[in-house]
Order: structure tokens, then C-alpha cells, then sequence
């Protein structure tokens, strides 16, 4: 198991009490593999990510445990973590295209970040070439200004420094977004050839769609409201949905071939609930059609089948 | 309804304006009564140039614009101001759009204080209330709230119930669901629709080729800044020609089908100098069926209702 989270806690402190952005998510990540975490706006999907990097005030570290190759991370101290910091733990952030210094040209913002690890670069300097071809980088672009790249080009820099060190774990925060499809493929199928060659060990892949995470996940993990209420593999959880949320947003998506005259996609009525002082039970119980008693207790993570773990109660009570 | 002829924009850059960037070259389409026309294309396709043409936001270089048979390229003023009695647009990011300071139906106080200032307190909040209703929303649960108030979604649609307030016949639909979350998109997607039904011309601007098809009657697929191809939304998408158009498609993440191992390779484009490709086909340099014989092409009708420059395939 290359990464192990337990009951992780991660809430921000703010005036009026604490917005429990992360609250009790367990889950594992297997060498070797790509981990899709989806989920809407305010679901606690990039509060997970940044967290394992860079835990910083407003943010808290409230519980839980995360293990790295058997190794317990010390999140609550800001200083050890710096061991693991992109040595062992890398982010590719939500705005690649701008996590770049302006004043900097590439090659000297490298050596500039590496002197900090304590990594020289005249020694990384061959295995910053490969990889710079990997992408389709021209060597060219380490005497240049981020300003002088494309969008796809920054954000295919910002991959290869992320993974320079060959990380144990990736974190890719809704790298695609912003991207055009053409550019979100290739970007995709880049991150897929870097496992497929180790130079990740294992890898979260972070976004809001869906479909991109059929196309390149193993598994998925859906997270609504700070908890995570599935996880199974890819194909498993496209197909056959278990948790209401996932059935209504997978429902919800439009497709190319679905046409508002055939078939009328339906929203999710309501919003998600506010996480500071959110109310007990589950999280998705007033806006779940399928509602009834039991959901004003917290339904707990549970394997359904194998490889399948559901957050509903409808789903466990099946099962005894 | 709304008519582009050989529509060109070009934008001046560099520091002393020196410099000259075509966004949009030689652009003619129509829109009809009543329907929805998507203008696809990636970032820097001139997607929103033409919207913003349209809504006379920045001026037209060449050609002209006709609505409702008025060529509207040289409004001024007084005749500008009640051209936007006809059209109107919502763009892509609801949250910026709103003063933060002030409640969320600003945006309607503004609008009677430019156009029905001669209008009764009583009538114009009926007004507000039946465009709210319109777009499906309740006027209590909305009304008197802060923007912080409301999610993406409640934002979106008052700023369409704001368009309508006006008696609109075209609306811009400017990225309006990019921002927007997947639980709430479509329900914005479908009050497109029925606003369409009810007789609204809505231009619809996307990068989004799953949303192009869900809603729209007709297609456009801009790359950089003309027309690759367009027709009716089912003879384009089950029938693509232009090589663009046919990458785009297969490029698109799908939950049915995964991306083959295509031979394509799907790079962007590199940078390379405008002069270089005068007189190609703009897709030229990325495109596998590029020839010596390419020149400049024109577009042309392959079957009824559906045209593109590319006739190969």
C-alpha cells in the first residue's frame, strides 16, 4: 500500500467557528495507480490535496493519519514535512499556468528550487533533458520566461519540475480545467505515460469531470460536503453507481450524443450544505430523493463488494 | 434575425498598437427565430469576439452585422441604447459580475434606471418577479440577498432573468455554464431551452462540444478566427469533414467510450509566424492530410445544411 489516509481531518479555522472541509476521509492508494477524486465546488477535494503539501493557517490539522510507503507523515508539524516535500509528495497545482515566477527564466527557477531540496542540478541536469522530451518540451525552454510560453506548454513545464524527483505521490489538482480538449488529452495521457514509467509511484488525480477520470483512473473517489461517500473502480462506478449523489451526477452530465429532445438531463435540486457547524447525519440528505429515517445518523464508509465502498445507508442495509 | 457578413475584427497589440492580430476573418452566419446556434471552438478561435461583435461591445473591423435587417455596425449613442432593448448578454463568470458590496438585484435597480424610469414601483417589481419566474426561480427565496448569498447557479439565471427584463430576441450565451458546477449546470442548460421554445434566438458560446450538442439546432466550429465547418448539430456531429472537427470529436472525454489509441498526434500547435500560412488553410500545420495543394480554402456545401472549407474525407 503506497499511501494509506486515516479518518484525515483537515478543517479551517475562521471567526465564526471551523469549516470542516475534510472530516473523517479514509482511503488507500495503491503503488502503482491513478486515484480519481471527484466532486463539486466546496467538496473538500482541494482542501485534500493542499493539505498534504503545504498546511498552512487558515487551514488545521485536526486528526487522522496518512502514511507514505509504511512511512507516517507528520502533517501537523510544518517544518519535518519538509522532508517529504516535493521529494516524496508533489502537487501539480489547480493553476499551473501560473504557479511559474514571472521573473524568473525556467532554467534558473529549477536550479533555484532544487538548490532549496538540496539537489544539485548540474547532477539532474541529463534527467531534466529526458524529461523535457518526454513532453515535447524543446531544451529551449529553460532560458525562457514563463510569459513566453502557451498555456499547454507552462502547464507541461510545471509537470515535468513536479515530478522531477520522482515522487512517491502526485498530486494533480484539476490540472485539465483550463484546458482545451486537444490540449487536455494529451496533458491526461502525459500523466498516464509517467506512471506507466515510474516516475510516479502513485498518483491523485484531482477534477471536477467525471469523464476525464473514466478515461485515465483506476479507481474513483467521490467526495461530497468533506466526506468521501464511494470509492470503486472506474468502470464500476460509471456503470453501476451505488451512492445517490454519484447515480444523480453521473445522470446529470451531458454526453456527446445526448440531445435536450431525447433525453432531458435532470440537476440536483438544492445546493451543497455550508461545513461550518454542517448538520449531523449525511451530508447529502436533503437534497437525496431516496431519504428516510436513518439518514439523520451518519452512514459509515463500507464495503458493499468488493472493492466498492459506499456511504449510504440504503447501500448498508442492504447487506446486513 | 441576426446576420454576420463576412465578418473581420481586427485587434491591435504590442505597446504602440503596432502590431495586428486577426481574431476573427470573413465570418458570415445566420441566426433564425426561436433558435439555438453554438459557436465551438478552442481558446483564442475568436468564439468570443463574435459574441462581443454582436453585442456592440467592441467595434466591427469589416463587414456588417444585420438584426432584425438593421445593420447595427454603426450604432451610436441614442440608437446603441435601444439596440440593447433587442439584444442582450450573459457572460461566463456569475461571480464577478455582481458588486459584492451591494444586493444581487442591483442589477435589476440598474436596468430600470436606464430603460423604465417612467415605469410604477408596483409594475416594475411585478416585472422583475414574472422575468424570475421565468427562469424558474422564486422571487422571495432571491430576492433582498447578497451575492455570497446565492450559489453559481441562482447568480447565472438572475443575470438571464436581468436580459429578459428587456423583451430580448437574441441573447448572447457567452461560456455562461463553464463555471459552473455539474449538479447545477444543466438545469441552466435546460432554461435555455425553454427560453428557446418560447421563441428566443440564443447564440451559445462554448468550448464544450457535449454542451454544443445538447442544446443547439446549429453548429459552427471556429478555428482561429473562420469557420471550419457548420450545419445543422446531427449532420455535424454524426458526419464530421474537416479534420479539425473529426480531432475535436474523438478528443472529447466520454463516460461511454475511451480514447482509442489514436494515431493522431494531439499536440497543440506550436507558435509559428501568421505570414507563414497567408494564403494555407489555417489548420495546415497541425492538420495529417495537409498537402502542397492546400491554398486558401472557401467553404463549401457538402450536403443540405452543412458546409465546410475542408473537403477532404
Amino acid at each position: 500500500m503506497a499511501v494509506s489516509v486515516k479518518n484525515l481531518k483537515i478543517y479551517y479555522q475562521t471567526l465564526r467557528g471551523q469549516v470542516q472541509a475534510v472530516d473523517n476521509v479514509s482511503f488507500d492508494i495503491k503503488d502503482h495507480e491513478i486515484l480519481g477524486m471527484a466532486g463539486e465546488s466546496g467538496c473538500g477535494k482541494s482542501t485534500f490535496s493542499n493539505s498534504l503539501v503545504l498546511l498552512k493557517p487558515p487551514m488545521k490539522f485536526m486528526g487522522g493519519r496518512v502514511e507514505l510507503d509504511g512511512e507516517s507523515l507528520p502533517l501537523a508539524d510544518f517544518r519535518k514535512m519538509n522532508e517529504f516535500r516535493y521529494k516524496k509528495i508533489s502537487l501539480i497545482p489547480q493553476y499551473a499556468m501560473n504557479a511559474l515566477n514571472p521573473t524568473r527564466k525556467i532554467g534558473r527557477m529549477i536550479a533555484e528550487l532544487l538548490a532549496s531540496r538540496g539537489v544539485s542540478f548540474s547532477k539532474i541536469s541529463r534527467e531534466l533533458d529526458r524529461r523535457l522530451k518526454l513532453v515535447n518540451l524543446n531544451r529551449s525552454v529553460m532560458k525562457m520566461y514563463p510569459f513566453e510560453l502557451s498555456g499547454g506548454m507552462r502547464q507541461r513545464a510545471v509537470m515535468v519540475i513536479a515530478t522531477l524527483l520522482d515522487p512517491s505521490l502526485l498530486l494533480a489538482d484539476e490540472i485539465t480545467s483550463a484546458l482545451d480538449v486537444s490540449t487536455q488529452k494529451a496533458v491526461a495521457k502525459m500523466l498516464v505515460q509517467f506512471r506507466d514509467m515510474d516516475l510516479v509511484k502513485s498518483l491523485v488525480f484531482v477534477t471536477h469531470d467525471i469523464s476525464i477520470l473514466y478515461q485515465i483512473a483506476d479507481r474513483v473517489l467521490i467526495m461530497y460536503a468533506g466526506k468521501a461517500v464511494e470509492i470503486a473502480p472506474t468502470k464500476k462506478i460509471t456503470k453501476e453507481p451505488l451512492h445517490p449523489y454519484t447515480r444523480l451526477l453521473i445522470s446529470s452530465l451531458p454526453d456527446v450524443g445526448v440531445k435536450y429532445s431525447e433525453r432531458r438531463l435532470a440537476g440536483i435540486k438544492g445546493r451543497p450544505p455550508g461545513l461550518l457547524n454542517p448538520f449531523p447525519g449525511c451530508r447529502f440528505k436533503e437534497r437525496c430523493p431516496v431519504r428516510f429515517e436513518k439518514c439523520d445518523k451518519e452512514p459509515p464508509l463500507a464495503e458493499v463488494s468488493e472493492n466498492h465502498q459506499v456511504a449510504c445507508w440504503r447501500e448498508v442495509g442492504n447487506n446486513g | 434575425m441576426v446576420k454576420l457578413r463576412n465578418v473581420t475584427k481586427v485587434y491591435r497589440t504590442g505597446a504602440f498598437g503596432g502590431g495586428k492580430l486577426k481574431a476573427v476573418e470573413d465570418v458570415s452566419l445566420s441566426m433564425e427565430q426561436g433558435k439555438v446556434v453554438s459557436v465551438i471552438g478552442e481558446s483564442g478561435s475568436g468564439k468570443s469576439t463574435i459574441g462581443k461583435m454582436i453585442l456592440r461591445l467592441i467595434s466591427i473591423t469589416e463587414g456588417e452585422i444585420l438584426v432584425n435587417d438593421k445593420d447595427i455596425s454603426k450604432l451610436k449613442g441614442k440608437s446603441l441604447k435601444e439596440y440593447y432593448r433587442t439584444v442582450q448578454g450573459v457572460f461566463q463568470d456569475p461571480f464577478s459580475t455582481y458588486n459584492p458590496v451591494f444586493k444581487a438585484d442591483r442589477v435589476f435597480d440598474i436596468i430600470r434606471a436606464e430603460y423604465f424610469s417612467d415605469m410604477k414601483a408596483k409594475k416594475w417589481r411585478e416585472k422583475v418577479e414574472s422575468s424570475l419566474q421565468s427562469v424558474g426561480m422564486v422571487p422571495e427565496q432571491v430576492l433582498n440577498k447578497y451575492p455570497h448569498q446565492l450559489s453559481g447557479g441562482q447568480l447565472q439565471r438572475l443575470l438571464i432573468a436581468r436580459a429578459l427584463l428587456m423583451d430580448v430576441d437574441v441573447l448572447i450565451a457567452d461560456e455562461i455554464i463553464s463555471m459552473l458546477d455539474a449538479s447545477t449546470r444543466v438545469d441552466v442548460l435546460n432554461l435555455l431551452i425553454d427560453l428557446k421554445d418560447r421563441g428566443l434566438s440564443i447564440l451559445f458560446i462554448t468550448h464544450d462540444l457535449s454542451l454544443g450538442y445538447y442544446i443547439s439546432d446549429y453548429v459552427v466550429i471556429l478555428y482561429r478566427g473562420s469557420i471550419a465547418e457548420m450545419g445543422y448539430t446531427d449532420k455535424v456531429f454524426y458526419n464530421p469533414i474537416h479534420p479539425y472537427t473529426r480531432m475535436l470529436l474523438t478528443s472529447v472525454p466520454r463516460l461511454d467510450q475511451k480514447w482509442e489509441e489514436s494515431e493522431e498526434e494531439l499536440m497543440e500547435t506550436q507558435e509559428i509566424a501568421a505570414d507563414s500560412l497567408e494564403d494555407r488553410c489555417k489548420y495546415y500545420d497541425r492538420c495529417h492530410f495537409a498537402a502542397e495543394s492546400c491554398g486558401k480554402p472557401e467553404l463549401k456545401k457538402v450536403e443540405e445544411g452543412h458546409y465546410t472549407t475542408c473537403p477532404r474525407r
